[in-house]
This record gives structure tokens, sequence and C-alpha cells, in this order.
């Protein structure tokens, strides 16, 4: 075990990210004219497959098909609508500067690459902060509520920490209605015939010919058939890989699966071991948790944190006087208080608890306290911002924020890894692309709040678009069909492991094996990792995993609908992927964003970066069956944001 | 807690379906409705049988994909204290010990039924495709602030947005009609300046694909605003209704 | 116009022409509650008002032509309302063709929930009132055309007021039925929203309260003798 670093092989400069050179904010512009386009006359004549619908695949789709490809969506829900991006809350930033207080595009990208902890690709995130503009005119052109002024001129606040008010929202429930947008416009298509739908189909690989991407084997979750398609590109817009935790705020659906597939097709795998633990989520009542709540950010905005000061406090929060209260964020870090960046505020929050001072009769959380807010802006103020989500904490929990402060704690909220892709959001598998969560490109390793779906929107309307096309019309593509050598390995290899899934016939439920994973990652991958912690996780991950293939019980039929068979393939996976992302928290022996390593702090107990050794992209590589991953290096040079130590004090 | 599930199964829309009683004996008060089910299917598992189908996916009453009639009531919103709630928001502390739960799919003949509580809800999105958008295509948006919107406008448009297109207003509704739902998804544009161009030829082709579906017809009982997790208004129907015939006798038809 | 011919296939043009021709039925029934409180002040008086309505509109129109302009238009509603009521029914019936084991209204009152029994209620009633009043056959014991005072008093009176309680049921049906029609006008032909909601709701209730209790007056009236023959 200790020399399992020593048998990862490295390779450097194996990676061409493809950013054109010259003056950042000129990059994209010059990049746009230097692409090559298609005749509008063949654009009809192109096929691209769209893996999921959600904001950067809905996005995607939908303007694709504007321009005149032919589209196909892939989704597993039952509507391009219940993509998870449905679920954000806060709002999503953009440059606009209509505050009026200083914002700018460059603002923005410094932001972004800063709170990403110096760990993103400068060109990449120069580009999304261009493009952030004109998703906030697609969007309020779409009809997609914004709050608004009285005046009727578009509302903002400020966000997770930002200094200016750059963020838009609509309500509680920003996600679903950029979502909606999406879908609509993606509708829009649906009707006009340039976009076929294909809900309730999953993706079990990816078709490689000729070391293109050419296709998908899809399983239809309704009938249980297996099915190949084929096209002239393939994109991955399938979200992020949180559920490897089992408990975390994604949706019970999210997997993992197709980026996977990806991987084992030859698509680089991006920094695992990045994810990002939201700080105000609800803590888990018990064993029966199956997933967790998030509930917005902006509550920090007026709530207050704290705990008992002194641990083991058994007192009901209204009993402990203001004087035994340890408001442990405003207390460390004076200026930012209980605004501190998410992993920040995530770190802090395990700490108190990990040391006794945690509430709840599970004492696992903290305390989210609006009774000073609510006496300096009474309680009507309170409710007209946060009354949705007061009221789904009531629902959940039972207990009255209003009287009671909250009780909140981390959860796994969101992926900043992903599939490698190069600026052209092209994977190393050509004509393989990635978009959104799914792609590691723009938040490095922690990313900003509200910028998930900036990111999304700006992969699917204003960069796919155009450098998909830039593919197409260069590309030369054989004329390929469902008779291929490589479709027929493809659907047997998935034919072959839906037998084995479903043959096994153990003891063990899928979901069993689903929580022990997850229990397994999140003690030593989770908000703080240790050396020892890591290694323990890659010595009990291919344990379960082959437990799991002995026995795992599979009911019901493949040629059917079957939940279970559903998720058996997903925790499959994760059993897989999970020790990669182990293995890649292991390597980077550096704390940076949401990658914590103990061995790694200043004395302040802070995320100390080693910019000298690990100012880099981890590109896993497969290699093979039960063979270690091979570790592809991505220098990252910065060359407009001055690297520093990040402080919040 | 013990109690007696009274879940609905069948295999698919082809075959007859029938209630099958399931006890559980050691339900948490605090885990939610799914999660119940969930526990229920782990048993069903361990014992050799298939588990249940139900569709569930977010699990914090956005996504709109949980879809169960809880004793006779869509997301069972007629628990005290408990209002405006998908079912996987609800939670078991708001049940008695003992008490039978019977579980139905939502039943429409614009749902076909999937297998056991899982209904084809596409019917849903063919009503959107029939005009449920503004067509702008991407890039030829003027900048946002050039069109104030009055912030009542905003704010309506909002309130009908706020629709999850989970269908608890066809189940709910005697008549299995998606009034609610089509009249929700035109009013959030069509209280918007930029639905405006669109408006009635939306309002006329959105209604025909409604009834093409095979929902039913609108008796105004209000069951749908009393089972909406989002609280729609039926004023929204009342738009609808005012719309279509505005769009009748300016001489606009279908043309999907 | 493609629009209008497409109107009565869609659900909503239905509800239309049902709101439009309950709207006609409630003018209708509003203006004879008016005209039979006119019993009130008299024989001669109500007499009088009974014959003016053959006579309205002359020399225009002929004797008789006005009135029975006026029963065309609402016998064609009443059919029109019901074919809808009937097509609507049974498409309603079609959308939940395989029902709930088990299913609870959250919502609905006994108004709404009555509806089409209500409405097959009142035909029934009005093809006995017809009857009764009209043609004077069958169920009047000694009908005087020339007379509506007295057809009244007597009618009522005979059979030892079993036909009062007839009418004071259709009258609570009335009642029902008014409610949620008056209500659904409003919602189908798109008079709600947030601002005049409310206000709309208490025209409905006064409109089902007001139109059965001022029809309710005059056969109680006989019942209590406020409303006799003389001598």
């Amino acid at each position: 075990m200790k020399n399992i670093i020593d048998q990862i092989k490295v390779v450097e400069g194996s990676l061409n990210s493809a950013v054109p050179e010259g003056p950042i904010q000129d990059i994209w512009d010059n990049h746009r004219f230097n692409m090559k386009l298609v005749n509008p006359a063949n654009k009809r004549k192109f096929n691209v497959i769209m893996v999921g619908s959600g904001l950067a695949g809905g996005a995607a789709a939908a303007t694709m098909g504007e321009l005149g490809y032919n589209v196909q969506c892939f989704f597993y829900q039952d509507s391009a609508r219940r993509a998870h991006s449905v679920a954000a809350q806060g709002g999503i930033n953009a440059a606009k500067n209509y505050q009026n207080d200083g914002d700018s595009i460059f603002r923005l990208f410094y932001d972004t690459v800063k709170g990403g902890d110096y760990r993103s690709r400068e060109a990449n995130v120069y580009r999304l902060a261009q493009v952030s503009n004109n998703i906030i005119d697609q969007c309020a052109a779409q009809g997609v509520p914004f709050a608004r002024e009285y005046g009727g001129a578009l509302d903002n606040r400020s966000f997770g920490g930002a200094q200016v008010s750059r963020t838009f929202y609509a309500r509680g429930q920003t996600g679903q209605q950029l979502l909606l947008g999406a879908y609509q416009a993606l509708s829009r298509q649906a009707a006009a015939g340039t976009v076929k739908l294909f809900p309730r189909t999953e993706i079990l690989d990816i078709i490689v010919i000729d070391e293109q991407a050419r296709g998908v084997v899809t399983r239809n979750m309704v009938t249980g058939e297996i099915k190949s398609y084929l096209a002239d590109a393939v994109v991955l817009a399938t979200g992020g890989y949180g559920n490897l935790y089992y408990l975390s705020t994604n949706a019970m659906g999210c997997n993992v699966t197709a980026s996977w597939r990806a991987y084992k097709r030859g698509a680089f795998f991006a920094n695992p071991c990045y994810v990002q633990i939201h700080p105000t989520c609800i803590p888990p009542a018990g064993e029966h948790q199956s997933k967790l709540t998030l509930m917005s950010e902006s509550l920090r905005n007026d709530g207050r944190i704290w705990v008992p000061r002194n641990a083991g406090d058994n007192r009901k929060a209204n009993d402990i006087p203001e004087s035994d209260r340890y408001y442990y964020l405003e207390e460390k870090y004076p200026s930012f208080g209980n605004l501190v960046p998410r992993d920040v505020a995530s770190r802090n929050a395990k700490t108190v608890v990990d040391e006794g001072h945690g509430v709840g009769e599970l004492k696992n959380g903290v305390y989210l306290d609006f009774s000073e807010s609510i006496g300096r802006l009474g309680a009507h103020i309170i409710k007209e911002r946060y009354g949705n989500l007061f009221d789904m904490y009531t629902s959940i929990t039972g207990e009255d924020p209003y009287k009671v402060p909250m009780r909140i704690y981390p959860a796994i909220h969101y992926s900043m890894g992903g599939t490698w892709v190069d600026y052209n959001l092209q994977s190393t598998i050509p004509g393989l692309f990635s978009i959104g969560e799914a792609n590691f490109s723009d938040h490095g390793a922690n990313r900003l709040g509200a910028s998930a779906l900036m990111q999304g929107l700006a992969d699917g309307y204003f960069v796919i678009p155009y450098t998909m096309g830039n593919y197409l019309a260069q590309a030369s593509l054989k004329k390929v069909d469902t008779n291929h050598p490589a479709v027929k390995e493809a659907e047997a290899a998935v034919n072959e492991k839906t037998k084995k899934l479903m043959s096994i016939n153990g003891k063990r439920s899928v979901s069993s094996f689903h929580r022990e994973l997850g229990r397994v990652i999140w003690d030593n991958v989770g908000m703080a990792r240790t050396d020892a912690g890591l290694r323990k996780a890659l010595k009990r991950i291919p344990e379960i995993r082959a437990e799991f293939w002995e026995n795992v019980r599979v009911p019901g039929s493949a040629a059917d609908l079957n939940q279970s068979l559903e998720m058996a393939g997903r925790v499959a996976d994760f059993l897989e992927f999970g020790e990669v992302m182990a293995l890649d928290a292991l390597y980077r022996a550096e704390s940076c964003g949401g990658h914590f390593r103990e061995e790694s702090q200043t004395e302040e107990g802070e995320a100390l970066r080693d910019d000298e050794n690990f100012a880099y992209v981890s590109a896993w590589e497969y290699a093979g069956e039960g063979k270690t991953p091979i570790l592809n290096k991505e220098p990252l040079t910065f060359e407009y944001v001055k690297l520093t130590q990040r402080s919040y004090k | 807690m013990k109690l007696t599930l009274r879940v609905w199964r069948q295999k698919n829309s082809n075959t007859q379906g029938k209630l099958e009683d399931h006890q559980l004996d050691d339900v948490s008060p605090d885990s939610s409705f799914l999660e119940m089910i969930d526990d229920l299917n782990e048993k069903l598992t361990n014992e050799g049988n298939e588990p249940i189908a139900f569709d569930h996916d977010c699990r914090e009453g956005i996504c709109g994909m949980c879809s169960l009639v809880v004793n006779g009531v869509a997301h069972g919103q007629d628990r005290e204290l408990i209002k405006a709630v998908t079912i996987c928001q609800l939670h078991m502390r708001n049940f008695k010990g003992g008490e039978t739960i019977v579980l139905e799919p939502w039943r429409a003949e614009g749902f076909p039924l999937l297998k056991d509580l899982i209904v084809d809800r596409g019917a849903f999105d063919r009503i959107i495709q029939a005009g449920g958008f503004i067509s702008v295509g991407t890039g030829s948006a003027p900048d946002a602030n050039a069109l104030p919107i009055p912030k009542k406008n905003a704010d309506i448009s909002m309130d009908a947005a706020a629709c999850i297109g989970c269908g608890a207003c066809v189940a709910a509704c005697p008549n299995a009609s998606a009034m609610l739902f089509t009249s929700a998804k035109m009013g959030s544009l069509n209280h918007l300046p930029q639905g405006q161009t669109e408006r009635y030829q939306r309002v006329v082709n959105m209604v025909t694909q409604m009834d093409n579906e095979g929902f039913g017809a609108c008796t105004n009982m209000a069951e749908c605003e009393a089972a909406c997790p989002k609280e729609i208004s039926l004023d929204f129907i009342a738009q609808m209704n005012r719309d279509l015939i505005t769009a009748t006798l300016k001489g606009i038809g279908p043309t999907v | 116009m493609v629009g209008i011919s497409h109107f009565p296939n869609t659900t909503i043009g239905k509800k239309v022409i049902m709101a439009l021709t309950g709207l006609i039925w409630i003018g209708f029934v509003a203006g004879h509650m008016f005209g039979n409180l006119k019993i009130f002040m008299g024989e001669e008086h109500f007499n009088h008002y009974a014959h003016g309505l053959r006579t309205l509109g002359e020399p225009l129109l002929a004797y008789g032509q006005a009135l029975w302009i006026a029963r065309i238009v609402v016998i064609v509603a009443l059919v029109a309302h019901i074919w809808s009521a009937i097509s609507l029914t049974l498409l309603n019936k079609q959308a939940r063709s395989s029902g709930y084991v088990q299913h609870r209204k959250l919502n609905a009152n006994a108004a709404q929930m009555t509806m089409i029994y209500g409405g097959i209620a009142l035909v029934l009633f009005i093809l006995f009132h017809l009857m009764h009043f009209t043609l004077g056959a069958v169920v009047h014991p000694s009908f005087d055309p020339d007379n509506p005072y007295y057809n009244v008093v007597i009618g009522f009176q005979s059979y030892g007021y079993i036909l009062v309680v007839v009418y004071l049921v259709a009258l609570i049906a009335l009642a029902l039925h008014l409610y949620h029609g008056m209500w659904s006008v409003f919602q189908t032909l798109g008079l709600n929203n947030k601002t005049y909601t409310d206000a709309l709701r208490i025209l409905a209730w006064l409109v089902a309260i007001f139109i059965p209790l001022g029809f309710a007056l005059v056969p109680l009236s006989v019942v209590f003798g406020i409303i006799g023959l003389e001598g």
C-alpha cells in the first residue's frame, strides 16, 4: 500500500489545452473568427447526440437545433424539465454591473479564479465571465421571471461572499426558472423537429470508432431495450458525481455512468477529488436518510452561525445565554464573518462538531440563528426573503426556525472535477465533448456561489454551439452504421454486464452497497482528508466492489422497468470511480479549495496550497481493467491573476 | 411506528392492477414518505420480491417527479398543518402509528400507466411543445434591462412559473383536467411583455394540444388548486379562458 | 374565421357555451322571479302584467310574438346548455376511465358536486312547472288561462300543499345550481383575477340566495295566507 503513489505512471506534456495565443480579453473573439464554419445547408446533415437535458445539455441541444443540426437528446428523467439543475436555489452570476458597484468581466473572472483556489484554466474562466452577460439577456428574453425592482429593472443580490451584487435570481428557484427557459427553447426545437427527445433513457456506453466518438449505447428504462444510436459527435452534459457519497444534495438518479464509460473508452477524467461541500444543508435525521436537502446559501446573509461554547452542552438553543454561544465564524474571520466561502464555512462546521459542540439529537449540526435579524428587520422581512426556505425546513424537521435556530451541516453538493476538456470543451476523445458540471473546466478546486448555473448555460448556449461547428467542419467522418464491429462490441459489453447483474442473485440490496460505499468515501474522502484515511479508502473500495459483484441482489427482469437494475449499474460504476477519486485525493498532497488535506494547512488551520508542486490539472487516464490509472498533468499558468494564499480573516 | 400499506401493483398498462398489502413495523417519524417506501422496497428485495416502482428524483420538492396519491389525495396534502408540499417533502411524523395508507398512481387518460405507481406524463411535454415558449433564438436577445417589467407583472409571472409540472392538478381533478398546468405554463409567459407577440396563438395551440391528450374539462371545483404543491391559483385558468375567447374573436385557429 | 369554427371543439369552447347559455337562463330566472313578485300587488295588477307579456312590443310585434321570441331564446339556450353539459360530462368520464380505489376531495362543495344532478332535476322540474302553470294540464286542478293569479293560488293550495314542497325542493336545487353556475360563469369567461375574485364570489352568493328566495316567497305566501282568493 505504501508505494501506491509510486505505482502511478505520471505523464507530462500529453495534454493540449488548445487555448489560442493572445491577450486574454481577445482570445474568445479571435478564436470565434478563426473557427471553421459549417455551411448552413450542410448543418442538417450532421447528427449530434446530447446526453443530459439540464442547463448545459438543454441549452446546447436547443441552440444546436436552432442552428440546424440534427440533435438527439437523451435523459433518464421522464421530462427534460426535471434535470437536477432544477434544484438550484440561489441565483446566477453575471458581470452586468447593473448595480454600479464596480463589477466588471475582469472582476468576475478574477473572483472565479481566486475562488477556485487557482486550480482552473485562466482562458476558460475569462470566457465564462465574458458570456455571463449574454446569458442574462438570453434568459430574460425567454421569459425567465427574474426578480425585479419597482422600476422594472432586474434586481441583484450579493451572494456567496462576493463583494459586489452580481447575482440575478428568481425567488428561491432560480435553477428551475433558468431550466424552464432552456427546456422551453428545447421544446420549441422538438416541435420544429430539429431535436428528438429520448426521456427515460440511460446511456450505458460510448461508441468510439476510428478514435472518434460516434455514438452511444442506451437502455430504454421502460422496456429495457438496449439500443445504439450513432452520430457525428457526442456531448456529455450529465452533471456531477456527488451521489458517490450516497448522502448528497444531488437527485437520486444523478450518476457518473456516462462520464465513467467515456473514461473507460479513453476520455481522461480530471480532478475527481474536487467536490464542493455546501455548508447549509439539513443534517441527517437517522439511518433511513436517503438524501440531504440544501437550503440556499443566501440564508447566511441574515443568519448567524453558532454552537454552544462548551462541548456537550445539552441545553436547548434558546436556553443557552449569549455568553455561552460560540459564533465561531464571526470570531475567526472578523471581516467576512458568516459569509466566508463555502469550503471554509463547511470545514469549520466539521471542526466544531468533531470537537463535540454539535447540536441536535444526533449532535451532527450547528445552529443558524435568525433571532437577531428578526429583531432588527422584523419577522415579515425575513419571511419575505426566506419564507419558502423556512417552510421547507419546518416540513422536513418539524421545527419552526422563526422560533428556534435552524440546524445545518455541510453536505456534498457539487463536483468541480469531471471529464477533462480543452478550450473547445472537447475531451481527449475527438468528437466527445463535455459541458456543464460534467466537465472540470471552470471552477478549479472550489466553485463560487451562483456560478454553476452560469457555467452550465455558458457552455450550452454560447460555447459548444461554436466549438462543435468548428469540429464538424474539419473532422473527417466516415459513414458508419450499427453493424460496425465497435457498435456490436459495445452492445455486447452492455448486455453482458446487465446479464451479470441480474444473475448474481446474492443477499444484499443495491442500496446497502451504495450506502456502505458512501460512508467510506464521506469518512475518508470528505471534508478533511488524510494520507492514512485515503489509503484506507483505497483498500476498502475494492473489497466492497468485490462483494458487490458476488453478493448483490437485483430483483425483477432486465426487459422491464426495473429501478433496482438502474441503480445497480450506477453503483457498479461508483464503485470503480470512487477508487480513482481517492487516488487523486491521495496524490494531491496539498490543500486547495474543496480538497483539504490535513497534512497541508497553515498554522491557523487554513487550506495551504502547494503551487510549486501541484499547480496542475490531474487528468486520469484509464490503463485497463485492474491497472492503476495513468496521471496526465496539465500545468496551470497564471498570467492575469496573481497567486495568493486565500485569506478571509 | 407500525403501518399497513395498500399499494397499487400493476405490471404495465396491458395488465390488470390490484392493491397489495404490506406491513412495516419500524417506521421512523423523522423519515420522509419516500424513505418509508425505500424501507419497504429494501424489505421486499430482501424477501426475494420485486420492489415497488415509483417515480422520484430530487427529493426536495422541486423536480416534480414524485407522484403518489396517498389515501385518495395527491401528494398526501390532507395532513394537518401541511400544505403545499410534494410527497417527497411529507414526513412520517404526520401519520399515526397503526394507520393504513393507500397508495395509488396518478390516474388519468392523459397519463398512461407504465408500472405500479409510475405514469407517463409525456402529455405535459407535448403541451409545452405546442406553444409554451417564447420564440427567441440564442444570441438574438437585447440587453436584459432594455425592457423594464413592472414588479407586479414579474411577480405574477413568477407565481405561475413556480409550477413544477408534477401533474397533481390532473390527479386531483375529478375530471382529470390539465387546465391548471396548461394555464400556469402559458400564464407565466403571457404576463410578460416578451410573451405578447405569440400570446393568442400560444393559447389556442396549447389548449388544442391539451384537449388532444385526452384530459377532461374544468368544472371550477378548485381541487387542483388545493392539491398544487406550488399553490398555483385558479385565476390563471380564468386568464387562459379569457385569452382563448379573445383569440377566437381574433379568428386565430390552431396550428398544431 | 378559423377560430370560431374551432371553438366549440375545444373543452373551453364548450364551457363558454355553457356559461353564456347559463347566463341567459340566469337573466331569465331573475326576470321571472321579479315578475312573480308582482303577485303581491294584487290580482288585477298581476293578471295585467301576465297579459302584458303577450302584448310586449306591439304594434311592431303581433300578440304573443315577443313572448315566443323569448321562449325560443331560452329553449335554444337550454338545449345548448344541456348539449355542452352532456358532452363535457362524457369527456370528463372518459378522461378518468380507470378510477381511483380511494379518492378524497379537498375543496369541492355540495354545489359543485351536484351540478349535473341538480341540472337534471331542474329540467324535470321545468317540464313539471310548464304542465302546472303554463299548459295547466295534468297537475292543475282547475286551470283558467285568463286568470294567472287564480291559477297560482289554487295551484299551490291543492293537494295539501304537496306541490309547495316540490317547488321548495326545486328551489334548493336552483340555489345550488345558481351558486356554482354563477361563479363558473365568471371563471369561464375569465373575469376572475386577484383583484375581482372576492367581489365576484360575493355576487355569486347574492344571485344564489336572492333569486330562489324571491321565487319561494310566492308559494310560502299562499301557504301562510298572505296571498289568497278574495271572498
